[in-house]
């Protein structure tokens, strides 16, 4: 095993300010462990008493290989991999990888399985904003937030555990549709859960949106210029809540958004309470597009049967030799993509996620590139963190919601 | 109550020290507050409202490793963090136990790469391995029940040994 590597303070010298040269003000770790980083951040600090001088964030402590590993699997089993990326969010990463699959075979998916991918992806981002409610909830030392948003994502979970038969990484979108088709129980318990959000979505609002400890910690803090989180590429709730206008799911609607009725909320004050405002809102939408697409959910297959692609059905099998062979190819050999390159994105809880993919005419991958949203908007920290408390850089790192694993890859 | 029926009018309880010993330790055995990747997640909804670990005695994280008794590995662990793993584990007091969740932290999992440890019992010693990816928190409640029965069996004969 390696050992820790001793560091000098040659090798960052650039990167703070001078007076951390002479000691006047303090070098300070903060991770790679340490609750309110998210997970396994390491951010060195520059502290002049309590007030941060600089931040520079160090990742790569869950670097995984991921994009590498794709390209030694066909393109379906390469699939399994996009769930670990972004761990809250893994059916949007199934969604954008099977759109870029799709995209560069040129494959069509039917409408019955875009609304089921919308249904569930919305679902997913209303899980996502609640385990972020819920630990920047705790951050701020609002215990119960954790407990009231775990609760109703157990709920989420369980639809996921309905269709898929996993709590987390379903893997339930396959490239041409979906894995299978629904249980018949699903629309009931979609309902139900519809039914309560609502009123839990007030709850949360009662305790937080006009507790004045809250509306303390959180604002005018960590004020994020428009113009600055457009030279970062920042994305989703952060850019939303600076008064830019952006959503994928408006400006290039995918899977069928353009279909449904939603508002894409957005705020001008650019704060961490305006995220918090911003992604409150979001689920309150989520539920409206969830609700649409369940009331018009078509009827039909849920799986493209372009069968050069999209392995034919178990009781196909049995009597058609074509369904034989096609189904002994696609499972061992899988199906061979031409020399083109495409990129596909979406718009996940984060900001847009997109795949990036580059064919060689053989059944694996090139190359494939994951456009994350979280490295992105971890870049913009270190500018608007400058002059805050350290207990305030604690709230404005977890109103940005990064999730480490969509970071390091 | 059953004890109070087998303590009689005497008011007094006989057993070992070994089992007072044990049962103290499995009763308040503190986790590190320390997660990783998607087994974070999961370790997070076994502490909520639903499942409730502290039904084990389980429900204060302690955020240092210098409090806590036990590690739950929950995740991946890459060739930058193993090292970072390590110093924390050599900072938890004895007497320290360390559960391996899930398959990424016991065997590499689906990541059979260059930057992931195959299993994290190259860098700590594992006590428990929780399968699956990520666990169910029912699982990772098993895992911690095992550690206990484990815990349990211990004398002060191997304490001895342990530490000599």
């Amino acid at each position: 095993m390696t050992q820790i590597e001793q560091v000098s303070i040659e090798k960052f010298k650039h990167l703070v300010s001078e007076r951390a040269l002479t000691g006047e003000t303090m070098l300070l770790n903060m991770g790679p462990q340490h609750p309110s980083t998210h997970g396994v951040l390491r951010l060195l600090l520059e502290l002049d008493g309590e007030t941060v001088v600089n931040c520079i964030p160090d990742i790569g402590f869950l670097h995984t290989g991921i994009e590498k590993n794709m390209e030694a699997k066909t393109y379906q089993k390469a699939e399994v991999m996009t769930d670990r990326l972004d761990y809250m969010n893994p059916l949007g990463n199934n969604l954008a990888y099977c759109m870029a699959v799709e995209k560069l075979v040129d494959l069509d998916v039917p409408v019955r399985a875009q609304a089921l991918r919308v249904i569930l992806t919305e679902l997913q981002r209303i899980s996502s904003h609640l385990v972020w409610l819920g630990t920047s909830g705790l951050d701020l030392a609002a215990m119960s937030m954790f407990m009231y948003c775990f609760r109703e994502r157990e709920q989420i979970l369980d639809i996921f555990e309905l269709v898929s038969g996993q709590r987390m990484m379903t893997t339930y979108f396959r490239p041409g549709g979906v894995w299978r088709d629904i249980p018949v129980e699903f629309e009931k318990v979609v309902r139900d859960f519809l039914k309560i959000f609502h009123k839990r979505v007030d709850e949360y609002e009662t305790l937080l949106t006009k507790n004045p400890l809250f509306l303390d910690r959180t604002m005018t803090l960590g004020k994020l210029d428009p113009a600055l989180a457009l030279s970062f590429g920042v994305t989703g709730p952060p850019l939303r809540a600076s008064g830019v206008n952006w959503d994928l799911r408006k400006a290039r609607p995918y899977m069928g958004y353009e279909q449904y009725d939603f508002d894409v909320p957005t705020r001008t004050e650019g704060d961490v309470y305006a995220r918090y405002l911003v992604r409150v809102q979001e689920m309150r939408e989520s539920l409206k597009i969830v609700e649409q697409a369940l009331n018009k959910l078509p009827l039909g297959p849920v799986r493209s049967d372009n069968r050069k692609f999209v392995p034919p059905p178990r009781s196909e099998i049995g009597v058609s030799m074509e369904a034989l062979i096609h189904h002994f190819k696609l499972w061992t050999e899988g199906f061979s993509a031409p020399k083109a390159s495409v990129y596909a994105a979406i718009e996940s809880p984060r900001g847009e996620l997109g795949v990036y993919m580059e064919g060689d005419g053989s059944p694996k991958p090139h190359r494939v590139h994951m456009r994350t949203p979280s490295f992105d908007n971890l870049g913009v920290l270190p500018h608007i963190v400058k002059g805050a408390l350290v207990a305030d850089l604690v709230a404005i790192l977890s109103s940005i919601d990064i999730v480490l694993g969509d970071i390091d890859r | 109550m059953g004890i109070e029926q087998k303590l009689g009018n005497m008011g007094v309880v006989t057993t070992t020290l070994e089992n007072t010993v044990n049962w103290a330790r499995t009763n308040a055995m503190w986790p590190m507050l320390f997660g990783l990747a998607c087994c974070a997640i999961e370790m997070m909804s076994a502490q909520a409202a639903n499942y409730d670990m502290s039904r084990f005695g389980m429900e204060i994280m302690r955020a240092s490793p210098r409090q806590s008794d036990l590690m739950i590995v929950a995740g991946r662990v890459s060739k930058k963090m193993g090292p970072v793993l390590r110093r924390l584990y050599d900072q938890m007091p004895e007497p320290k136990w360390v559960i391996a969740m899930g398959d990424c932290a016991s065997c590499g999992g689906v990541f059979n790469n260059y930057a992931i440890y195959q299993g994290v019992d190259e860098v700590v010693p594992v006590d428990v391995f929780v399968a699956g990816c990520p666990p169910r928190p029912e699982a990772l409640i098993h895992g911690v029940m095992t550690i206990h029965e484990k815990v349990k069996g211990e004398t002060i004969k191997q304490y001895a040994e342990k530490y000599k």
